[in-house]
C-alpha cells in the first residue's frame, strides 16, 4: 500500500521499556543508522540504578530519548513527537515527556491485568481514552515477533527478547531508515551464535514490514542530512571521548597513560575504554578503592606517567586527602569527574553539576586546583586533552568536570586530524647541576620533574609544607605564606596559555546567559530561538572554570543582566558574583535530567519581558 | 620507545662506584627522638644498601604517615613522604608503572594496619614487587600516645584511660591472610638479623612483608624487651631457619613440636624428646607459617623470629607489562588515527 511521505526538519524519539528489554541497544542502534544518513543529533539514554529491576514496574523503566534533524541540534530534545512504550510502566513514567498530540507506539502485548496492576493503573489507557490527545498506535508487538520466529523452535524467552528489534524495525520505517546498519551490526555482534542473528534479522525486518503494510500507519516521515562541515564522522559518548582524548595526550606527549580507577557510575565506562587499549601501553589499575586510585595514580605520575583517576562524587570526595598531596607535591594528574545527582549515593545514574563547588574548594587548606569542564559528548575529546597539557606544562593536578548527560549521551563528532592536534612537549629534568626540587620556571612557575632512575637527581619530596627551591620540609610562617601564594599564582598564571573566551551572539546586550559543562546545547537552542525573535540576548560556555579566561570579567560587564542556568542551586553564579561582583540570576534545575530549551527561554522571556 | 625509556636509556644499571653505608645517609637532620628503635631500623637498611649493588637512583622509598614513615627523608636515594596509610597504594602505582625501579615501603602499625589497612591487603594479595617494612611500636607515637591496632588489650593509654577493648591485629596473619608471598619477622635489637630479613626481602621477588618489632621508647618503653633483651630472649624467642628444627633457650635445650596442629613447647633436656621430634621449618609450607603467625598468640610460646613464609608466584607489575606485549604483538603499536577512525563512520562531502 502506498503512503504518504512527509517532511520533518526535526523528531524526539523516546524508546521507553523495562530494563531488561534492551532499549537502550535500540536506541544506540536508532542513532548509529540516523548518523550513518547524515542527520545531527543527539542523545540522551536515562536508565534506573537497578540492573534488572522487576519487569513492569516504574522504577525498573529504562528509555533512550534521540533528538535528530536536518539542522542543528544541539540536545536531546524538549519534548518527545514519539513514545515507544514496551509496558504500561514505561507509558507511565514518559508520558509526561510527550509532547500533546504526538505519537505513542504501545506494544498491546504488555499492557496485560498484571503490568497494568503494577503500573498503578485501573484500567487499560490504551482502550480507556485517558490518552485522547495522542495518537496512540496498539501494536501486539510480542504476539508478532513470535509469529515472525514462529518455525525457528526458540524458546519463550529468546523470542521476546527480540521483540525489541520488531520496534526498531518499525521506527526505521515510520523515519525512513535502512536496516543494513543494523542487520551488520546482529552479524557482528552474534556471530558465534547464528540462530540469534537469524531471529533478530527476522523480527528486525518483520517490523519493518509491519509499518509497510498495516493500516494502523498512514504517514511515514523523511528527515533529510544536517548541513554539517564536510568531513569524516563518527558518533562518540562522552566517556569515550574523555578515554580517546587522553590516549592521543599519551601520543602525542610520548608518555605512558596510567589509569587508577574505582568502579563507579557513570565513569566506569572510561575505565571500561582505556583497559581495551593495552597496545597504546596504557596500564589501567582496577584498585581496591577511589583513595587507591588516585594515590595509584600519583605514584605513577611520580615515575612520569601520565597519572589520571576516574570518578564520580562520591569517589572525588574520597580522593580529597590525595588531590592536596598532589598540590603539594606539585606533579601531574588529571582527576575526571563524571558528576551526578547527589549528595551521598544520590541518584548514580542520573545527571548534575553539583560538585562544581567540590572541585574548586573541597580540600583542607589553600589548595587550588585547575578545573575545566567539558561542553558536548564530543567536546571530552578536546577537553581532556587539554587537562594533560595543562598539568604537565604546569606540574599540577588537574580536574576535569563531566558529567552523567555527556558522559552516556552521543553526538556525531568531526573526527579530528591527528596532526591538527597540538604537540605536548614535556620536559624532564636530566641535570643533576645546579638541581633543586622546588626551584621553578620564571614563566609558568612549574617545579622541575625528576623522576626516579635519573642519576644524580636523588631528592625527597612529601606532604609537609616544602622550603621554596630546596623542597627541604620547612615549618618557617614566611616560607609558608610564600608557598601558598606561589602555589595559587602557579595556578593563576594558567590564564595567560589558553585562549579567550567567546561569545555567541552581539557583545554588548541586555542578556548574557554564561553556562558551563552540559548545558552548551540547551544554553544555544534558546539562546538561538530568542535572538530569531529578535531579543539581545547572548551566549557565554564557560570551559576554563578556575583560572577563568582573562577576559570573562569584560564580557560580563558589557551586559545589562546575567544569567546563570545550572544543574544545581547556583554554585558558577556564585563564583562570578565573588570574583567579578556581578548581580548574576541563577536558574537553577536539579531533577537528575538536564535543561529543556524551553525552560531557559522561559527564564530569558521572564528577565527581558516576553514583548520586544 | 616512549619519552621515559629514552631519557633513562643511558642511565647506568649498576652502582658507578662501590658504595658504603655512609652513601645512602642523606643530608637531612635525623627527627627521632633519642633511643628510638627506628635509628637501628634506619642503620641497618642503610648498612645492607651498597650490598645489594643496585644504583641509588634506582631505589625509592615509600611512606605513609607516622614516625617510621619519616625514613625516606633519611635516605640519600629517592623519597616521597606521602599521606597516612596510602604508601602501598602511591608505591603500587610506581610500580606498575616502573618496573625498573626497586621500591621500599615503610610504615608502622598504625599507617599500614589501621588508616591504610585496606591497601596492604591488595598489594599482598597482587603480588606487587614491594619490600614493606612495618615497625610494630604497638603504640601510636606521633600523635602523642594512642593505642594501635596492634596494642594489646587493657592498654592503658591517652585515648583508653580505662583500657584498651580492643582486640589486636596479628600483622603476620594479615600478610599470610592477605596472600603475601614473602613474610617475616625480625628485631629492631637485633642488628644482625635485621640485616639478615632486610637482604632477603631485597632479594624475594614479589610483595615482601617484614614485622619489625620496634621499641617506642617514649610512649611504650620496653613493650618488646621480653624478645629482645639479652636475659630473656633466648627463652622467649625461637629463630626460624629454613630447613631447620625449631630449638630455643638459653642452652639449646627447648624445641617446638607439633601436636595435631597445636604447636608445644618439649624440653629436649630429659631424653623424651631429640631435635628429630621438632617441626623442620619450611618457608614454603602454606599450613605451616599460619601455625607459625599464630604462635604470638598463644601466651606461653616463644615468638618465631625469621622468614616464615617466602615462595614464587607472578608478579603483577610482570603481568600487566605481558598483557601489554600481547596486546601489542596482536594488534599492532597502537594507531590513533586508527583508533578515532574505527568502526561506523560517515562522510559528510
Amino acid at each position: 500500500m502506498n503512503k504518504a511521505f512527509k517532511n520533518l526538519d526535526e523528531v524526539t524519539i523516546r524508546f521507553a521499556g523495562d530494563s531488561g528489554d534492551g532499549m537502550q541497544l535500540t536506541g544506540m542502534q536508532f542513532t548509529s543508522t540516523t548518523a550513518l544518513l547524515g542527520n545531527d543529533l543527539s542523545t540522551l539514554p536515562d536508565f534506573p540504578a537497578e540492573i534488572r529491576a522487576p519487569a513492569g514496574t516504574l522504577f525498573g523503566v529504562s528509555g533512550f530519548q534521540i533528538h535528530f534533524g536536518s539542522t542543528e541540534i544541539n540536545t536531546p530534545g524538549d519534548a518527545c513527537d514519539v513514545l515507544v512504550a514496551m509496558n504500561p510502566a514505561a507509558l507511565k513514567v514518559n508520558l509526561r515527556s510527550l509532547r500533546d498530540g504526538g505519537i505513542i507506539i504501545a506494544n498491546s502485548d504488555g499492557f496485560n491485568e498484571k503490568n497494568l496492576k503494577l503500573a498503578g493503573y485501573e484500567s487499560n489507557p490504551l482502550e480507556d481514552g485517558s490518552l485522547s490527545k495522542y495518537q496512540v498506535h496498539a501494536v501486539a508487538i510480542t504476539k508478532l515477533t513470535h509469529n515472525a520466529l514462529d518455525d525457528l523452535g526458540l524458546s519463550n524467552k529468546l523470542v521476546e527478547r527480540s521483540k525489541n528489534f520488531f520496534a526498531l524495525g518499525m521506527m526505521y520505517w515510520m523515519f525512513t531508515r535502512p536496516l543494513e546498519p543494523t542487520i551488520k551490526w546482529i552479524q557482528e555482534k552474534f556471530k558465534k551464535n547464528p540462530e540469534f542473528i537469524e531471529a533478530n534479522t527476522r523480527v528486525l525486518k518483520a517490523g519493518y514490514a509491519f509499518g509497510e503494510t498495516t493500516e494502523i500507519f498512514a504517514v511515514r516521515y523523511e528527515v533529510k542530512p544536517a548541513p554539517l562541515a564536510p568531513g569524516k564522522y563518527r558518533s562518540v559518548t562522552g566517556n569515550e571521548a574523555v578515554a580517546w582524548g587522553l590516549i592521543a595526550a599519551s601520543v602525542k606527549s610520548g608518555l605512558d597513560l596510567f589509569l587508577g580507577s574505582y568502579p563507579i557510575t557513570p565513569a566506569s565506562d572510561i575505565l571500561h575504554e582505556l583497559a581495551k587499549h593495552k597496545n597504546f601501553r596504557v596500564k589501567t589499575f582496577q584498585a581496591e578503592d577511589e583513595i587507591a586510585g588516585i594515590s595509584s595514580a600519583i605514584g605513577a605520575s611520580y615515575g612520569g606517567a601520565i597519572g589520571v583517576t576516574t570518578t564520580s562524587g562520591p569517589g572525588m570526595a574520597l580522593k580529597t586527602e590525595a588531590m592536596g598531596l598532589a598540590v603539594m607535591l606539585e606533579l601531574p594528574l588529571i582527576i575526571c569527574d563524571v558528576q551526578r545527582g547527589g549528595p551521598s549515593t544520590g541518584l548514580p545514574t542520573k545527571t548534575e553539576q553539583a560538585d562544581l563547588l567540590q572541585a574548586l574548594y573541597g580540600r583542607n587548606s589553600e589548595a587550588p586546583i585547575p578545573v575545566i569542564a567539558a561542553s558536548t559528548p564530543a567536546d571530552c575529546f578536546l577537553t581532556a586533552f587539554e587537562a594533560v597539557r595543562i598539568a604537565i606544562k604546569y606540574m599540577t593536578p588537574v580536574i576535569i568536570l563531566s558529567d552523567g548527560y555527556l558522559a552516556n549521551g552521543a553526538e556525531p563528532w568531526l573526527i579530528p586530524l591527528v596532526g591538527s592536534l597540538p604537540d605536548i612537549a614535556p620536559k624532564f629534568r636530566t641535570d643533576p647541576e645546579g638541581f633543586q626540587p622546588y626551584m621553578r620556571d620564571e614563566r609558568t612557575l612549574a617545579r622541575p620533574w625528576a623522576i626516579p632512575g635519573t642519576p644524580g637527581l636523588e631528592h625527597r619530596i612529601g606532604g609537609l609544607e616544602k622550603e621554596h627551591i630546596t623542597g627541604n620540609v620547612s615549618y618557617d610562617p614566611e616560607n609558608h605564606e610564600f608557598m601558598v601564594k606561589m602555589r595559587q599564582a602557579k595556578v593563576d598564571r594558567i590564564a595567560d596559555d589558553i585562549p579567550p573566551a567567546v561569545v555567541e551572539g552581539d557583545q554588548k546586550g541586555d542578556l548574557l546567559v554564561v553556562g558551563w559543562g552540559g548545558t552548551y546545547g540547551a544554553i544555544r537552542t534558546a539562546v538561538e530561538e530568542k535572538r530569531k525573535e529578535g531579543k539581545s540576548v547572548s551566549h557565554l560556555q564557560l570551559k576554563y572554570i578556575n583560572p577563568f579566561q582573562k577576559n570573562v570579567g569584560e564580557i560580563l560587564y558589557n551586559f545589562k543582566n546575567v544569567l546563570v542556568p545550572e544543574l544545581n542551586l547556583g554554585q558558577l553564579a556564585r563564583v562570578l558574583r565573588a570574583k567579578y561582583l556581578v548581580p548574576a540570576i541563577t536558574l537553577s534545575k536539579v531533577q537528575g535530567l538536564p535543561f529543556k530549551a524551553i525552560e531557559i527561554e522561559n527564564k530569558i522571556d521572564e528577565i527581558l519581558g516576553t514583548t520586544r | 620507545m616512549n619519552l621515559v625509556d629514552d631519557i633513562l636509556k643511558d642511565a647506568p644499571v649498576t652502582p658507578p662506584v662501590k658504595y658504603t653505608a655512609k652513601d645512602f645517609q642523606s643530608d637531612q637532620d635525623v627527627r627521632w627522638c633519642p633511643g628510638c628503635g627506628d635509628y637501628s631500623i634506619l642503620a641497618q637498611v642503610q648498612r645492607v644498601m651498597p650490598d645489594l649493588n643496585i644504583p641509588k637512583h634506582r631505589i625509592v622509598f615509600v611512606s605513609g604517615i607516622g614516625c617510621s614513615s619519616r625514613f625516606p627523608y633519611y635516605m640519600e636515594t629517592y623519597g616521597f613522604h606521602s599521606i597516612h596509610g596510602r604508601a602501598p597504594a602511591i608505591a603500587s602505582g610506581l610500580k606498575i608503572a616502573r618496573p625498573d625501579l626497586m621500591i621500599w615501603v615503610a610504615t608502622g602499625d598504625g599507617d599500614g594496619l589501621s588508616i591504610g589497612g585496606n591497601h596492604l591487603i591488595h598489594v599482598c594479595r597482587r603480588n606487587v614487587d614491594l619490600k614493606i617494612l612495618l615497625f610494630n611500636n604497638e603504640i601510636y607515637g606521633l600523635t602523642k600516645g594512642q593505642y594501635s591496632p596492634t596494642s594489646e588489650v587493657g592498654k592503658v593509654t591517652k585515648s583508653t584511660p580505662y583500657g584498651s577493648i580492643d582486640h589486636p591485629f596479628n600483622p603476620l596473619l594479615v600478610a599470610l591472610g592477605a596472600e603475601a608471598s614473602f613474610v617475616a619477622r625480625t628485631l629492631d635489637r637485633d642488628p644482625k638479623h635485621l640485616q639478615t630479613i632486610i637482604r632477603r626481602a631485597a632479594d624475594h621477588k614479589g610483595t615482601s612483608f617484614i614485622e619489625i618489632y620496634q621499641n617506642c621508647n617514649v610512649f611504650n618503653d620496653g613493650a618488646f624487651f621480653k624478645y629482645t633483651e639479652k636475659e630473656t630472649k633466648d627463652d622467649n624467642v625461637v629463630f626460624i631457619e629454613h630447613g631447620k628444627p625449631m630449638v630455643f633457650g638459653k642452652e639449646h635445650d627447648k624445641g617446638i613440636r607439633l601436636e595435631g596442629f597445636t604447636p608445644t613447647v618439649v624440653s629436649l633436656k630429659d631424653g623424651k624428646y631429640s631435635a628429630s621430634d621438632l617441626i623442620v621449618h619450611n618457608e614454603k609450607d602454606t599450613m605451616l607459617s599460619f601455625i607459625l603467625a599464630r604462635m604470638s598468640s598463644i601466651p606461653d610460646l616463644p615468638r618465631p623470629v625469621g622468614v616464615v613464609y617466602s615462595v614464587e608466584r607472578p608478579l603483577y607489575e610482570a603481568e600487566v607489562s605481558k598483557q601489554i606485549q600481547q596486546a601489542t604483538q596482536k594488534q599492532g603499536e597502537g594507531n590513533l588515527e586508527k583508533l578515532l577512525n574505527h568502526g561506523e563512520t560517515w562522510t559528510i562531502k
